[in-house]
């Protein structure tokens, strides 16, 4: 059994970010990238299966330019079987990455897509749902629990209602949430060995893709959320605060 | 533009969240000279219609095989309505169901997609979105490439249209959903009696500080029994299984913006700020006099949870309009 895991690079969640001179991009010079947190969880998830089925053969891939080797190499060093790297100089969208992996899935015949709910720099929680669109294979999101046994899955799922149970049979794309597990780190001993392991690189014109952008950025805003904050002395003045100038009790 | 809401609703009446982004849906067919319709999906969605129909005019699908809702045929029933009548541009609610059924319905009609929407503008006709990125650390302003567009709404962004003097007309959909994928077996529901986080005027939301779920409950909980609010909570209390997760409000939980959020020992980290930032009032309670949530708060008060809560609890009770 084969699982395949894209992972998306990103700028380092703990930094500040800041547009472009035009105001019309993130500025990404200088920055430092890290995995997508939830691609983590969704490695992790994989080898924690593949622990209970050593049959199992986890394949990350990334698609984006060749810096990207760097976050594929942690895959490797967490213990994924094998990388892939999809060479585009383009920042693509979620469709196009959804168009890319399709490509890759034809290529690799994955029995099960693993993947985070959302990059966390676009925010767009998309690429997943996109994917199994396009594939029609049967998709469940945000899970929070897996099993495999008998070519399907059997998952828990977190929704605006409470913890949803349900099964569906593989191949399949599901995509991960946060309290799924906590990704391990990997040791000195397995980032030295990992550089020996294989990264393939394709470049995506090479798939027979060419990128279709759909959504184009016109602006961006960095936002402040500061505010000035009245430092208060008791409880009483906290009430009468909040009753009398903010009229909010 | 010819718009699409799709809305989720509970037994006979729409969720909030959904009046919501009916309010985003209307404005963008009045800028543009169109219309909006509303689409119900469900085996029993003809209860809802009546409370629909206030607010545009309502296509039914009602089939047994609509329910439990599965992204994989939601999606095939919104996809062939969107293609076979011309919508130009599908809207619903940022709930973890618009994401999951949105999003593959986009995927069915070529990924047109905006998520999280928080404000748009129609200019010369083009409509532009705004969508938070980076966990809520900046707005960016979008346009969709072509379409049809789908859009999932943030209701804190948007209020509440009022309901129209006449019921608009209500029309039944003749659906054949394919077969289920997804083999949903049940939801584990939630706890209490509370209103939900994203549906409460005030939010008493609680962090780290707080160690066990009796010290959580008889604080936090209490407290937003005394002002009739929600009780929340930051993920790290969700993790050590001290809050149910449908009380996590952040960037991975609920996107709240009450009158009035009251934080109990939450340092104030992005991931949590992204989920409360635009909350009308904040105020803020904790022993660090530097902790980072002081600087997005109103109103602080620099001491410990366990001691001043019980305080607010007693000083309130009994006295609070809203409860
Ligand atoms: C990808 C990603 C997504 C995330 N999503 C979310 C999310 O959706 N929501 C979320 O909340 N977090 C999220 N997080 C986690 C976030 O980064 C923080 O770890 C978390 O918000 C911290 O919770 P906290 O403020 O309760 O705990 P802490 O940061 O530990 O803060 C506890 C605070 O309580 C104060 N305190 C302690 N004891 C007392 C006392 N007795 N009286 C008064 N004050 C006291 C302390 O001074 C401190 O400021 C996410 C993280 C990642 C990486
Ligand atoms: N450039 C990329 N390369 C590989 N995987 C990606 C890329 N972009 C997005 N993904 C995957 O798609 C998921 C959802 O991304 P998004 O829809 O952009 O929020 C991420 O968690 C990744 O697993």
């Amino acid at each position: 059994m084969k699982i395949l895991v894209p992972t998306k690079r990103v700028p380092d969640p703990d930094q500040r970010v800041k547009p472009t001179a035009d105001g019309r991009a993130i500025d990404t010079d200088g920055v430092s990238f890290v995995p997508n947190p939830f691609d983590l969880i969704a490695i992790e998830e994989a080898l924690r299966l593949r622990e209970n089925d050593g049959s199992i053969e986890v394949v990350t891939v990334g698609i984006g330019v060749d810096d990207y080797e760097k976050e594929l190499r942690t895959t490797l060093a967490m213990g994924a079987d094998r990388a892939l790297l999809v060479e585009t100089d383009e920042l693509l969208d979620p469709w196009n990455v959804a168009s890319a992996l399709q490509a890759v899935i034809e290529r690799e015949q994955p029995d099960l897509v693993l993947m985070g709910k959302q990059a966390v720099d676009d925010d767009s929680n998309q690429a997943g749902q996109f994917l199994a669109a396009k594939l029609d294979w049967p998709q469940a999101t945000f899970i929070s629990k897996i099993a495999i046994a008998d070519g399907a899955a059997t998952i828990d799922r977190e929704t605006d209602a409470g913890i949803e149970s349900a099964s569906l049979k593989l191949p399949a794309v599901i995509t991960v949430d946060l309290r799924l597990n906590e990704p391990r780190y990997a040791s000195m001993l397995q980032i030295m060995k990992a550089k020996k392991k294989p990264v393939e690189r394709i470049a995506l014109a090479d798939l027979g893709v060419t990128a279709q952008p759909r959504i184009e950025m016109v602006g961006v805003e960095v936002l402040s959320s500061k505010r000035d904050c009245q430092m208060l002395s008791s409880v009483d003045e906290l009430i009468q605060k909040l009753r009398d100038e903010a009229q909010v009790l | 533009m010819k718009v699409l809401l799709i809305a989720e609703y509970e037994n006979d009446a729409l969720r909030s969240a959904s009046i919501a982004a009916a309010a985003m849906a209307k404005s963008v067919a009045q800028a543009t000279d169109g219309t909006c319709e509303l689409l119900l999906l469900g085996a029993d969605a003809s209860a809802a219609t009546a409370h629909a129909a206030q607010y545009a005019p309502v296509h039914v699908a009602e089939h047994a095989d609509l329910s439990p809702a599965t992204a994989d045929r939601h999606a095939a029933v919104i996809a062939d309505l969107v293609q076979s009548q011309g919508y130009d541009l599908v809207v619903g609610a940022a709930t973890t169901y618009g994401k999951d059924t949105l999003g593959r319905a986009s995927g069915l009609l070529g990924g047109y997609m905006a998520s999280d929407v928080v404000g748009h503008e129609v200019v010369d006709g083009e409509l532009l979105l705004k969508r938070p990125m980076f966990a809520g650390s900046v707005n960016a302003t979008v346009k969709l490439l072509g379409g049809p567009k789908v859009v999932t709404v943030r209701s804190s962004a948007y209020d509440a249209p009022a309901p129209n003097d006449a019921a608009s007309p209500i029309s039944a959909l003749d659906v054949t959903p394919g077969t289920a994928r997804l083999d949903v077996q049940g939801v584990a529901s939630k706890s209490g009696g509370r209103p939900d986080v994203t549906e409460a005027s005030i939010v008493v939301s609680g962090g780290r500080a707080w160690k066990t779920s009796e010290d959580f409950e008889n604080n936090v909980g209490k407290l937003a029994d005394t002002v009739g609010g929600a009780a929340g909570s930051s993920r790290v209390l969700v993790d050590a299984g001290i809050t149910p997760n449908e009380l996590q409000v952040g960037q991975t939980g609920k996107i709240v913006a009450p009158d009035l959020y009251l934080a109990l020992g939450i340092s104030g980290a992005v991931q949590h700020l992204a989920g409360m930032k635009n909350s009308k009032v904040i105020a803020a309670i904790n022993s660090d006099k530097d902790a980072p949530i002081f600087l997005v708060s109103d109103y602080g008060l620099v001491g410990d949870v366990y001691e001043l809560t019980p305080q607010i609890i007693e000083k309130l009770a009994g006295t609070c309009a809203s409860a």
